[in-house]
């Protein structure tokens, strides 16, 4: 029994959305371990994000070091290990971005933890329930480990709100920092408007049968009509028709937006895995046999070709006649 | 080079998922190399062999994989693909967890010392990805997860990792711990000074075992040993129970784009 200590993601003077599903994990697992939450936010400009972190916990630790320019999960797994230590947590948790997957393990290491990866619930102090098998089922696991790491689905805990009082800010030393000879070299990113696929209330992913990049530009124009996302079927991104970052599936993003349109996508296991705890499926394609239909709300059996330009053109009537 | 490719056979992930006794049904399924490390091993072939020529000189792939016997055939499969000796530590899967196979696998890559560990990102039954960046957090390794790319250079690899928002590029000296993802397999992937820069892999995936490489996998070197050898105590994380996901309810096939805009619009007020 003791505190949570909440690894929060920010951009700028903000906590990222993601890691504010991650506050919500951790206000629950704090009650259940009679602790408090204390939010960590490690980095070259963590400083800025404190403000509005404490917006959202009791404490707030910053670690702001010019050497955490760019994160590295050599130096950034010691001082959350450190920060959990000197801090009396037993729960250690962060959301399963690619940070989160990719550090949250190396903490366990060095905590001698037990792990529960991307997990969908909480149910009890030591018992969480996380998909498997591509989500084709749940399993809940019990960890008896004194200290325990977590990694959050997002797409599973709604959001946190304020806590409704504003939290302490204090700071920490990176310490001495050991990258065992690693370095980061460069980041290529795909820069766009439109909102994070994780958090998109709405998405429009494309699949094999879009036949190119090229053709995805209508697909766009449906996303920036919505306000939506774009997603893709491994299939398509495989083939190079679009980024892979835009990949939904198991081995993708996992999406469950309000809405999400699902076009030239024939449903594979994997694909369904990412996006079927999405509100409302839509599926258009032209063969009315694909396994995409039997998890869809509504389906359209249409080629993309006809069907995209008139569903733009009937939803700018329906937004029109508002 | 040495490569040690830590392996997990898996349930078939075609097979439809069933529950018996609030655990997942397995009697009678078939099981295959987990993908993610099928890659892995298909990584490390690329990363020793001239891919233009097909031809290979020096460097070692070791397999190994913690399972019941049956695992043996999954690791005579890395075999027949070209990985040059396995080692199979024999276990019941329900007295592992992940903390266990870390040090049963710690204790192997310390007496082995390979230049690199590959391995897939996930095994694609339990999901869980953490064996790679666990073991690296014990070893005190650097690592690099979620391979997209690997490029040998002088003092170890350039690896492109798939993250939130791109392809981060990120240097690794040797020994590391590298995880793959699924791009790793493309005809392009893995660059190791060798194989002519214009040469592209053919082909989805892994390689296929020749008939060849079945034949020569029966005489190659697989080393049983026992789990109780490694010190191993009683699972920390257990699994409590298992259930299946709510099943949607059956959607409708529309006529037409005005009557799902409508629908859309009306009933389920998503847009």
């Amino acid at each position: 029994m003791g505190n949570v200590l909440a690894i929060c993601e920010y951009s700028g003077a903000a906590l990222r959305s993601s890691a504010l599903s991650n506050l919500s994990f951790a206000r629950a697992a704090a009650t259940a371990h009679g602790g408090e939450v204390i939010i960590a936010l490690i980095g070259a400009g963590a400083n800025a994000a404190s403000g509005h972190a404490a917006k959202y916990a009791g404490k707030v630790i910053v670690v702001e070091d010019g050497a955490l320019e760019h994160y590295l999960a050599e130096s950034y797994a010691p001082i959350i290990a450190r920060l959990a230590k000197d801090n009396g947590a037993s729960i250690v948790t962060a959301t399963a971005t690619s940070l989160g997957k990719d550090v949250m393990p190396r903490v366990a290491a060095l905590l001698d933890a037990g792990m529960a990866s991307d997990i969908s619930k909480l149910e009890g102090s030591n018992k969480f329930v996380r998909p498997i098998l591509a989500g084709n089922a749940y399993s809940t696991v019990e960890i008896s480990t004194p200290v325990i790491c977590v990694t959050v689905r997002q797409s599973e805990f709604e959001p946190a709100g304020e806590a409704g009082g504003t939290g302490t800010v204090s700071t920490a030393p990176a310490g001495e920092i050991n990258l065992f000879g690693a370095s980061f070299v460069r980041a290529e990113t795909q820069k766009s408007d439109r909102p994070d696929l994780g958090d998109a209330k709405v998405v429009v992913a494309g699949g094999r049968g879009m036949k190119n990049g090229e053709n995805f530009k209508v697909l766009e124009q449906l996303a920036d009509l919505l306000g939506a996302a774009m997603g893709a079927s491994r299939a398509a991104t495989d083939a190079g028709m679009v980024p892979a970052d835009w990949q939904v599936g198991q081995t993708g993003k996992i999406v469950a937006p309000n809405l999400y349109f699902a076009v030239a996508i024939s449903g594979a296991i994997q694909h369904l895995a990412g996006m079927k705890g999405s509100k409302t499926i839509v599926a258009i394609n032209k063969n009315k046999d694909e396994p995409i239909f039997q998890v869809a709300d509504y389906g359209v059996v249409m080629e993309w070709e006809k069907a995209i330009p008139e569903l733009i053109s009937e939803i700018k009537k329906v937004k029109a006649s508002r | 080079m040495k490569i040690l490719v830590p392996v997990k056979r898996v349930p078939d992930p075609t097979q439809k998922t069933k529950i018996k006794d609030n655990a997942i049904d397995l009697t009678g399924a078939s099981w295959i190399v987990n993908t993610f490390d099928e890659y892995a091993v298909e990584t490390a072939l690329r990363l020793l062999e001239n891919g233009e020529s097909n031809t290979r000189t020096g460097g070692e792939v070791v397999t190994v994989t913690l399972g019941p016997d049956d695992a043996a055939k999954e690791l005579r499969t890395t075999l027949a693909m070209g990985a040059d000796r396995a080692i199979h530590v024999v276990t019941d899967d329900k007295d592992i967890d992940s903390l266990a196979v870390v040090k049963v696998l710690q204790a192997i890559i310390e007496a082995e010392k390979p230049d690199l560990v590959l391995m897939g990102k996930q095994a694609v039954d339990g999901d869980a990805n953490q064996v790679g960046q666990m073991l690296a957090g014990k070893l005190g390794w650097p690592q690099a997860t979620f391979a997209a790319t690997i490029e040998k250079v002088a003092d170890g690899f350039v690896v492109g990792r798939e993250v939130d928002g791109g392809v981060e590029y990120k240097k690794v000296p040797s020994p590391a711990i590298v995880t793959v993802d699924l791009r790793i397999v493309a005809g392009h992937s893995v660059k190791n000074g060798v194989t002519p820069a214009t040469f592209a892999y053919q082909g989805e995936g892994a390689r296929l075992p020749s008939l060849k490489g079945i034949m020569a996998a029966k005489k190659k070197p697989l080393d049983s040993k026992k789990i109780a050898d490694f010190g191993v105590g009683a699972p920390a994380i257990r699994e409590v129970g298992v259930t299946l996901p709510p099943a949607r309810a059956a959607g409708q096939i529309v006529a037409d784009i005005p009557t799902l805009v409508a629908k859309l619009a009306n009933d389920a007020k998503a847009i």
